[in-house]
């Protein structure tokens, strides 16, 4: 993995490309930078998604960064208890 | 039959939480007892908690997806799964008479479609998302927020009508919904909801907005009812369950059994009474809880009646059918019906007794001469098995219908059938029931929308009489959070002033002008010696009665008050003329409400208050009489003429009374300065200074408006000009009257925004040490100005006001006086100093110490003081809110002096 990475999330591929990022945590120190900004709204599997990726680097030294998150889909995070495992850039 | 072994198995324990009063309500039980939930700790295995665990997450994502879905959005699902419900329909009450054995498939087919279209037609134009109303002039917006995660109960007599209800409520809402259905209905309700939900996805439903527990056991709903994630808990069904709901500690919506009461009042229209309970009372075969259980008729017309429920298919049961029914159908050791008969037809029923009844049979009817235990039939009965009382009279009926009413039923349903208003009126009065159905069927008026236009429901809020939060018919508003954003408004404000104000030399002129049958001149002593009283009587019409009522020149006691209202009634007054200076302009004030509203009750007139347009008292509109106040200054200070205000002595309770409204300002105030050319130097310093704080302290009033500010800055502009030239040179007309005018002026700015911290010390200290208003007002007002314009420790709450201005209005005040300055600090200090010089140049002692009072005694009383201080309302109009010890310091800054103070009592405001 890549000490820097950076991400475009679309919503038709959130679930798949958020699992494929999570299979490719190796371990290495990083930072991964998710890019909302195409995403209006969250589905139920792509918080699945958001949560097993959270899940994957609780214990590694990577961190995701969530970049342009709307507000909308940040309450959603919250109210899922998922908003502080993640960091925000906007 | 099945039911009664599952019953039996699911049943766990009887609660009698219902009917404090009477056990008869309590003990009462029916197959809801088996929905329960275990107040034990549960017992779950790690599967089963991972199964529950599973559901909830589920249901959690849902609910929190949904919170980004548009009011388009939800309006878009909710209309097809009204459509699929209601294809359903039939299938629907197919499986539900099959599975549970109870009701009648045709009613359940159209309480299928009541659940859905007409709720349907309630909830479609509700706005349930964001804003759902504004109130525009009030600066309200009401905003929807989700509940989240509904765990909701559903009962055994309406079940798949009761899921497809709550599952529109919830989309509609933005909520998921688990549910929980009565053990023996659960097929029929999961088919409910795998309807619904496979809808919902359809039309974009967040996955998991719907699931249904899986073979649920009783540790099932108690691990929910008490699950973090679980937002609401919508129970629907008997009294264990609903208590089970508000025992969980979760916000709870639990509505469950009921005992309806009909009175069949003797102007009735019989024919549609008759037809209507007995429409409701087999309708699903009498398993909704809102159904008739017993009537209640009038002798008059009792034979009638029961003719007429024969003539339509009712079998009336003789004593010894009755007998037997009450020991067969109602469990007399426990008062629980007898799930056998729960949702039965007539005949099976009359079959189960051994009662020989017509094949046609509807209804068995059953006479009863009481209510409670000992009158089983009295109890709710949900199948067809309907009570009757002949009752001896109006009272008896409305007694009976009570003793029902709270043998089980209260705050459920209630039923009235009369033509007489009073009747209907008295029986909603007494009677405790969230829905009281007038003329129409119990059962199906209950449910809202098709006899009436209460709300569409399958949920009967039953009030705190049957453990519930609400009585309200169930329905979209109970599943939402309701915010209200409230948008800062800004109270309307006024500027009243008297009609007619006279001002300048020989304005008593004008008194010719104001036409009186019978005068009475209200004045002082010192105004007879000095001629004044002669000046008025020359300018009255010469057709004017005048009478003089001379009263001691000081504050008026309540006995004044009153010899002056004996000679206006004696003289049939039109007109009252007080001259003289503040008091004598108080006692004439007082006099006239007492003189025209003899009712008027001073003590509770003086009430303290906050805010003039919301203050407890009114003073009295309705007048016996009516006179016209003239009020002739003869100081220029107080301004009492243009004031709403009246200061009186009680001497019998040892206090001073104030009473304060616009009823009070004088109809005319004439200001001439003819009446105080020959003001003693003293008086004048300490008016003029009275005057000076009037004007300050309303315009940093928290009440302060560009009308007020107009008034206060002319008049300290004048009282800087001209005080100093009128103490110095007191025969000079021109300074006395623009002082005359600047009273006038400060009072009608302080009239309208009050005054401040400056008066209740004032207040505070004259009294303690007798010292004159003016001149305590003059040992307080440079430190008070400082006080105000550093930053408060405590803002005063202050709508009107943008920000904390006392300050910079100070620094315009300095401008407005040419005192220079660069910045608002130094403009206040400018302020600041030219108040003190003032001061000196009025030879107004310098502190507190200077009037001869010791340190001693000063600090012995400046506990009172600063008390007595802080219980004066003046300073609630005070921009700075004034902390006790801030009082004390005030005092302190007050004893040691102007000069010697160091004046600001904390921080210097910054420089705007």
């Amino acid at each position: 993995m890549a000490t820097a990475l950076w991400v475009k999330i679309d919503g038709e591929h959130a679930v798949r490309t958020l699992g494929e990022i999570r299979e490719k945590l190796n371990g290495d120190q990083g930072e991964i930078v998710l890019d909302f900004s195409c995403i209006r709204q969250i589905t139920p599997p792509a918080v699945q998604a958001l949560e097993d990726l959270a899940t994957a680097t609780d214990h590694s030294p990577v961190r995701i960064v969530l970049h342009r998150v709307n507000v909308d889909v940040y309450k959603v995070l919250k109210l899922m208890k998922l908003a502080p495992r993640f960091s925000y850039l906007n | 039959m099945t039911i009664t072994s599952e019953v039996a198995q699911h049943r766990i324990r009887v609660p009698h939480e219902r009917e404090p009063e009477h056990s008869e309500g309590a003990t009462l039980r029916r197959r809801e007892a088996t929905h329960e939930t275990s107040e034990q700790t549960p017992v779950l295995s790690p599967e089963r908690i991972a199964y529950l665990e599973g559901l909830v997450k589920q249901a959690r994502t849902a609910a929190a997806v949904f919170t980004q879905f548009a009011q388009e959005d939800v309006d878009r699902i909710v209309k097809p799964m009204v459509l699929a419900g209601l294809e359903q329909a039939q299938y629907l009450a197919r499986l539900a008479v099959e599975e549970t054995k109870l009701g009648v498939l045709e009613d359940k087919s159209l309480k299928n479609m009541v659940a859905t279209e007409f709720v349907y037609n309630y909830v479609k134009d509700k706005r349930t998302v964001g804003a759902i109303r504004e109130v525009p002039e009030r600066g309200v917006i009401e905003v929807a927020e989700p509940i989240g995660v509904i765990f909701s109960l559903t009962p055994i007599t309406n079940p798949t009508s009761t899921v497809l209800f709550k599952c529109i409520m919830a989309i509609k809402t933005r909520n998921a919904v688990i549910f929980s259905p009565h053990p023996n209905a659960w097929h029929c309700c999961k088919e409910a909801v795998r309807i619904m939900y496979e809808k919902a996805l359809q039309y974009g439903a967040p996955q998991g907005v719907f699931s249904c527990l899986e073979s649920h056991t009783l540790e099932d709903n108690a691990y929910l009812m008490h699950h973090k994630d679980i937002g609401l808990i919508d129970a629907t069904g008997g009294p264990g369950v609903v208590k089970a709901a508000y025992s969980s500690g979760k916000p709870a919506l639990g509505v469950g059994a009921g005992n309806t009461p009909v009175y069949l009042e003797k102007t009735a229209d019989l024919n549609m009474a008759v037809v209507d309970i007995i429409t409701s009372k087999t309708f699903d075969n009498g398993t909704i809880c809102a159904s008739e259980q017993t009537v209640v008729i009038d002798d008059e017309i009792y034979e009638l009646v029961l003719k007429k429920f024969a003539d339509l298919g009712a079998h009336i049961c003789t004593p010894k059918e009755t007998d037997l029914l009450a020991r067969t159908v109602i469990d007399p050791e426990t008062g629980y019906m007898n799930p056998n008969a729960v949702g039965q037809k007539a005949t099976d029923i009359a079959r189960m007794v051994g009662l020989a009844v017509k094949p046609n049979t509807k209804l068995l009817i059953t006479s009863i001469q009481g209510v409670g235990r000992e009158h089983p039939l009295s109890l709710e009965k949900l199948f067809p098995v309907l009570s009757v009382f002949r009752a001896k009279s109006a009272e008896q009926a409305l007694r009976i219908c009570v003793d029902v009413n709270h043998a089980g039923g209260l705050g459920h349903t209630a039923v009235v059938f009369s033509r007489n208003d009073e009747i209907i009126r008295k029986f909603g009065e007494v009677i405790n029931a969230g829905r009281v159905i007038v003329n129409s069927p119990g059962s199906i008026g209950a449910f809202g929308g098709i006899y009436n236009d209460m709300v569409p429901t399958f949920s009967f809020g039953c009030g705190t009489g049957g453990g519930n939060s609400t009585t309200d018919n169930v329905n979209v508003y109970h599943y939402l959070n309701i915010k209200r954003m409230a948008r800062r408004t800004q109270a309307h404000m006024w500027f009243r002033v008297p009609n007619q104000i006279y001002f300048n030399m020989n304005a008593v002129e004008n008194l010719r002008k104001l036409s009186s049958r019978s005068t009475i001149v209200i004045t002082n002593p010192y105004m007879e010696q000095m001629g004044h009283v002669d000046t008025v009587r020359r300018h009255l019409p010469a057709e004017t009665l005048v009478h003089v009522s001379v009263i001691p020149d000081a504050e008026p006691e309540a006995k004044v008050i009153m010899q002056g209202v004996e000679a206006l009634n004696f003289y049939k007054a039109d007109q009252i003329i007080a001259l003289g200076g503040g008091s004598v302009i108080d006692a004439a004030k007082i006099m006239k409400l007492k003189y025209e509203s003899p009712e008027a009750d001073l003590e509770e007139l003086a009430a303290p208050f906050m805010d003039w347009r919301k203050r407890v008292v009114e003073y009295p509109k309705k007048k016996v009489c009516q006179a016209r106040l003239v009020a002739i200054s003869t100081t220029s200070g107080t301004g009492s003429e243009v004031t709403p205000f009246a200061v009186m002595t009680d001497k019998e309770r040892g206090r001073k009374v104030t009473l304060a409204d616009y009823s009070l300002t004088p109809d005319v105030a004439i200001v001439d300065p003819q009446f105080v050319m020959s003001m003693p130097k003293g008086l004048t310093a300490d008016t003029g200074i009275d005057c000076l704080t009037h004007a300050l302290e309303a315009a940093v009033s928290i009440y302060a408006s560009p009308y007020t500010d107009s008034n206060a800055m002319q008049a300290i502009r004048l009282v800087f000009k001209y005080l100093p030239v009128a103490y110095e040179h007191p025969g000079d007309e021109e300074a006395r009257s623009m002082m005359h005018n600047a009273a006038c002026i400060a009072a009608i700015a302080f009239s309208n925004a009050a005054v401040g911290v400056n008066h209740a010390l004032a207040h505070s200290f004259g009294a303690r040490f007798g010292v004159a208003h003016g001149r305590a007002n003059a040992l307080m007002l440079p430190h008070v100005i400082a006080f105000n314009a550093s930053v408060p420790t405590k803002f005063m709450p202050s709508p009107n006001q943008r920000g904390y201005v006392a300050h910079k209005k100070y620094a315009t005040i300095a401008d407005l006086l040419g005192l220079g300055g660069s910045t608002t600090d130094q403009k206040v200090k400018n302020l600041v100093s030219a108040t003190e010089q003032l001061l000196d140049r009025l030879a107004i002692p310098r502190s507190i110490a200077d009037l001869g009072i010791s340190r001693e005694d000063f600090e012995l009383a400046l506990p009172d003081l600063a008390r007595i201080a802080f219980d004066d309302p003046s300073w609630r109009s005070n921009p700075r809110m004034p902390l006790v010890s801030e009082l004390v310091e005030l005092f302190w800054c007050a004893y040691r002096g102007r000069s010697a103070a160091k004046h600001v009592v904390g921080s210097q405001m910054q420089s705007a």
